[in-house]
């Protein structure tokens, strides 16, 4: 016992300590957390009335940005693929990294959910025994079970090879590929329920389309791995992390593909959309083009594409995607195009005009903007702080102290 | 319009008599497992209460070790209707009574609406809000949303307009189209609710417990009609205009942050009553009845009438007809 | 036109049909009378008779019933002419002016009743007998309950209106209505104005705290 008490000592110091960039980011996030939390208790005490959110448009900034993090978590663990396909040397370090980004990504999501909610006094009744979940029929129910499946799986996975590594013991490798595995399919299955947790609903035609979970998919598969490719390049700077120029670039090449397929299935979908023009036309239009005067969404929509298409293009070509200033270009767009797409381009469509065709444009109030940045503020601040944990250990120079001047075999690598 | 009042009311000795498990008997789903939920909650409300106490105001202990509406035993059901009173009589310095009398057997509630004889006079929203405890302003919440349509277009939502304002109705060229819960067969709100907060009943109403609601809007997302409507803040209820006579799943006054809608006037219609937007529409183009009494105004309003369901093409079944008389 | 006898030469042609509150048991074809045998099966676990309860009818006009007060001294012309009386009924008049004048509907022998197109005679309280010979779809619905309004229990007593209570028999179309106190009960008038709507719903964006 003694032992995780050192361990979480170790932890405590690892936070601390810092260079004054590193300081200085912890300063700024915090600042956001404060100004999230002082937003937050505004909307607590006067209600979601506070937030442009409204009868029309009863889910808005909150739960798009919920759709987009769960994007991020999905993918994020979608680089274990790759890594294994490809044999990359430090595949440990990119399974922990994705899964460090994935419980980072979930935090944030799930908090997102919590702050969009009328009485999160009372969320315990969703949870199984305790509450009524209407399971199976809710997808809601279905979201949050995979969902902290999901959190549940990546934080066993990282807390066992982060401690293993940390007492200079060798993993095994019997408990963990089953559960990278696994986690596998249950990534892609959390975002799969989010995306019918929209698609199901027969009353909004623009998500009741079989295309919206593809392209959720294929989304995701851009903007997750866009943060690991930044990720890479700052921490192989930071610490002598060998990871080659050669998986970055294959990692953008892919995301180039998930880019063209997630531009196919939305051309595919305009295409239907504006060829048939039946009466379901009316969202994508007020997303495109706006509907008479009523024209808030179409400079995202457009910014949006924008951003995909050069991405993609930068992805694509080779010369761009192994340059590293078009790379990182690259990779901020991607992030951009599919945040625009998955936040304000996804969730208003869907209620604008309302299910009696009425049109209320909804845009996020400053109360909006500050709780989101303060839960994206929650969500870097863990990110950050398990990162200034988990590399130093998966480098070595964080070790229990037994081991500390003992002999540390490579890093804990897999038993052969 | 008000119910001629002189006239002698249906005495109560022809109802049945009143009992404590009425508006409890489990509907739909199986029973729950009440002894093992319960020991659970209890084991997990205590360190969840502690937590969340602290930084929520207003959470009672009580109501969070509280059963499922549907699992209450009789005596529950008795505590937890004197609270709600209690708790008006707190809010609003009035006397109040909450009953939870449940569906009668032999009904299944019908409504119909005659496109052909509204007006669009709005008197049916008003009448509504007064009765069922509506906020008045911030947020204004409407149960019945009267849309005005061009007669060029026919039902087309695209032509329709809920802000209509007019000295006198109805215009010319238009017509109008009032929508309230249809109060489905098949009721994708119900379905979307994570929590059961929401189900429906045997004589087919569709209600919320606004004490077990979430507020996570899943239904409001779901409802192909805009049925639902979320207690964006505090209800602003003048005390004055408070209807005392409520019921639990009905008019009761709502908290903060929950999703409310119609219920066919619940409060009324299970005590053998027309709903308040019936008694008040000036033209009789709202009709109400048991659709299991052959003899009832909706059934001969389904007999003689060719009647439309709204969005049919999403198969909810509503319980809810619209139909032109001429 | 020739034929003019100011106040007692009148045809007492009322503001609207009206119903001496003791008559409303004679009304043999009202909803009240419909045969209700059916409604006493086995699906219903409590048959109750549906009772219905005839609404107070809106009142006549000042001094002009009973009709015979003047048109008993008059001599009977059954000439179709423009009066010189009953202005505020000829100005409204709209209920196929051009095949209709007063004694199609008014008793020429006994002022103080209607009559059928077969001559029947018909007490104001049951005029609604009176419209049905025209308006026999409205009339089948009115007795059932899809045409006209009615209040109080669906499963119970019930007041049913009738059509005068919402149609000015001189200028049918419906218009708007109002509440009135008649025989010391509340009821229903018909106007000659047009309802103005209630305020419109807030807007989204007007809904602020």
């Amino acid at each position: 016992m003694s032992g995780i008490l050192e361990f979480v000592k170790g932890c405590v110091r690892q936070v601390l300590s810092g260079g004054r960039a590193y300081k200085a980011w912890m300063a700024f996030l915090l600042a956001m957390i404060a100004v999230g939390v002082v937003s937050y208790a505004h909307q607590a005490t006067t209600g979601l009335i506070a937030s442009n959110m409204r009868d029309d448009v009863s889910w808005a900034f909150y739960i798009g940005n919920f759709t987009f993090l769960v994007g991020v978590a999905a993918a994020a663990v979608l680089l274990v693929v790759p890594a294994y396909v490809y044999q990359w040397k430090p595949i440990k370090e990119v399974v922990v990294l994705g899964e460090l980004l994935a419980i980072s990504a979930l935090v944030m999501a799930l908090l997102f959910i919590l702050v969009d909610m009328g009485r999160p006094d009372r969320f315990l009744h969703i949870a199984p025994l305790i509450g009524t979940p209407n399971w199976p029929a809710s997808m809601l129910t279905w979201d949050a079970l995979v969902l902290n499946t999901y959190l549940g799986l990546n934080l066993v996975l990282v807390l066992y090879l982060l401690f293993k590594t940390y007492r200079g013991e060798h993993y095994d490798k019997r408990i963990f590929l089953p559960l990278v595995l696994l986690s596998i399919p249950v990534s892609i299955s959390t975002h799969t329920v989010t995306a019918f947790l929209y698609n199901g609903m027969a009353a909004r035609p623009y998500w009741n389309a079989s295309i919206l979970a593809p392209r959720f998919i294929a989304s995701a598969f851009c903007s997750g791995p866009a943060v690991m490719i930044i990720l890479f390049q700052l921490l192989r700077k930071a610490f002598k992390f060998d990871i080659k120029d050669e998986a970055i670039w294959k990692i953008a090449e892919l995301m180039s593909y998930a880019m063209f397929l997630n531009l196919f299935l939305l051309g595919a979908e305009l295409f239907k959309e504006y060829y048939s023009a039946t009466e379901h036309l009316l969202y994508t239009q007020y997303l495109w083009g706006g509907i008479g005067e009523h024209t808030v969404l179409v400079k995202y929509a457009w910014l949006s594409l924008a951003c995909s298409v050069i991405a993609f293009l930068l992805f694509l070509v080779p010369q761009t995607r192994k340059n590293f200033l078009t790379l990182n270009i690259g990779c901020v767009l991607i992030w951009a195009g599919v945040y625009i797409e998955k936040g304000m381009g996804l969730i208003i469509p869907g209620f604008t005009p309302s299910t009696l065709g009425q049109i209320y444009e909804y845009t996020p109030t400053r109360m909006e903007w500050g709780v989101a940045g303060g839960v994206f503020g929650i969500g870097f601040l863990t990110f950050t702080i398990l990162v200034k944990i988990a590399v130093p250990i998966l480098v070595g120079t964080f070790r229990a102290p037994e081991r500390a001047h003992g002999h540390a075999p490579a890093a804990g690598y897999p038993v052969p | 319009m008000t119910p001629n009042k002189s006239l002698p009311v249906l005495s109560d000795a022809d109802a049945p008599p009143p009992s404590p498990r009425d508006g409890v008997d489990p509907i739909g789903d199986g029973p729950l497992d009440p002894a093992r939920r319960a020991f659970l909650r209890t084991a997990a409300a205590g360190t969840a209460v502690a937590a969340l106490a602290s930084c929520s105001s207003g959470v009672d202990m009580e109501d969070f070790l509280r059963k499922h509406f549907k699992e209450l035993s009789p005596d529950e059901l008795k505590k937890v209707l004197a609270k709600v009173e209690k708790r008006n009589q707190e809010r609003f310095g009035k006397k109040t009574t909450v009953s939870a009398k449940g569906p009668q057997p032999g009904v299944e509630y019908g409504y119909g609406l005659d496109i052909s004889r509204c007006v669009g006079c709005r008197r049916c929203v008003y009448a509504c809000v007064k009765e069922n405890n509506q906020s008045r302003t911030a947020p204004q919440i409407h149960w019945i949303q009267v849309l005005e349509m061009d007669k060029e277009h026919g039902v087309d939502l695209a032509h329709a307009d809920l802000y209509y304002e007019a000295d006198a109705v109805p215009r010319p060229g238009k017509f109008y189209f009032p929508v309230q819960c249809q109060q489905c067969r098949n009721p994708p709100c119900v379905k979307a609710c994570p929590t059961q907060a929401t189900w429906k009943e045997q004589d087919g109403i569709v209600v919320i417990d606004y004490d077990w609601c979430i507020g996570c809007r899943c239904c409001m997302s779901a409802c192909p009609y805009g049925a639902r409507h979320f207690n964006w803040a505090t209800p602003n209820l003048p005390p004055e205009e408070l209807n005392p006579d409520q019921h639990y799943l009905g008019n009761r006054p709502r908290p903060k942050g929950v999703v409310e809608k119609c219920t066919f006037c619940i409060q009324r219609v299970r005590e053998g009553r027309y709903t308040a937007c019936v008694e008040v529409c000036p033209v009789g183009a709202r009709k109400f009845g048991n659709l299991l009494d052959p003899e009832s105004e909706i059934r001969k309003v389904m007999e003689t009438k060719r009647v439309f369901v709204f969005k049919e093409e999403l198969a909810t079944h509503p319980q809810f007809y619209y139909f032109y008389a001429t | 036109m020739g034929y003019v006898r100011p106040r007692i030469g009148a045809l007492a042609v009322v503001a609207a049909l009206a119903v001496v509150p003791g008559w409303a048991g004679a009304a043999e074809a009202a909803p009240g009378a419909t045969p209700k045998a059916p409604a006493a099966k086995a699906t219903r676990p409590e048959p109750k008779p549906p009772l219905l309860v005839q609404a107070e009818a809106p009142p006549f006009s000042e001094g002009i019933y009973p009709c015979s007060a003047c048109h008993a001294g008059m001599p009977k012309n059954g000439t179709r002419r423009e009066l010189v009386f009953h202005d505020e009924q000829q100005a409204i008049f709209d209920h196929g002016a051009d095949q209709r004048w007063c004694l199609d509907c008014h008793d020429l022998q006994d002022r103080d009743v209607l009559r059928l197109a077969n001559g029947a005679p018909v007490p104001f309280t049951e005029s609604y007998r009176l419209c049905g010979q025209c308006h026999g779809d409205k009339y089948r619905d009115w007795r059932v309950g899809v045409h006209g309004k009615r209040v109080g229990h669906w499963n119970g007593e019930k007041t049913y209106f009738l059509c005068v209570n919402c149609h000015n028999p001189h200028s049918p179309r419906f218009k708007g209505v109002q509440e009135i106190v008649s025989g010391g009960k509340k009821t229903v008038a018909p106007t000659l104005t047009y309802l103005k709507p209630e305020p419109r719903p807030k807007r989204p964006e007007e809904q602020r705290r």
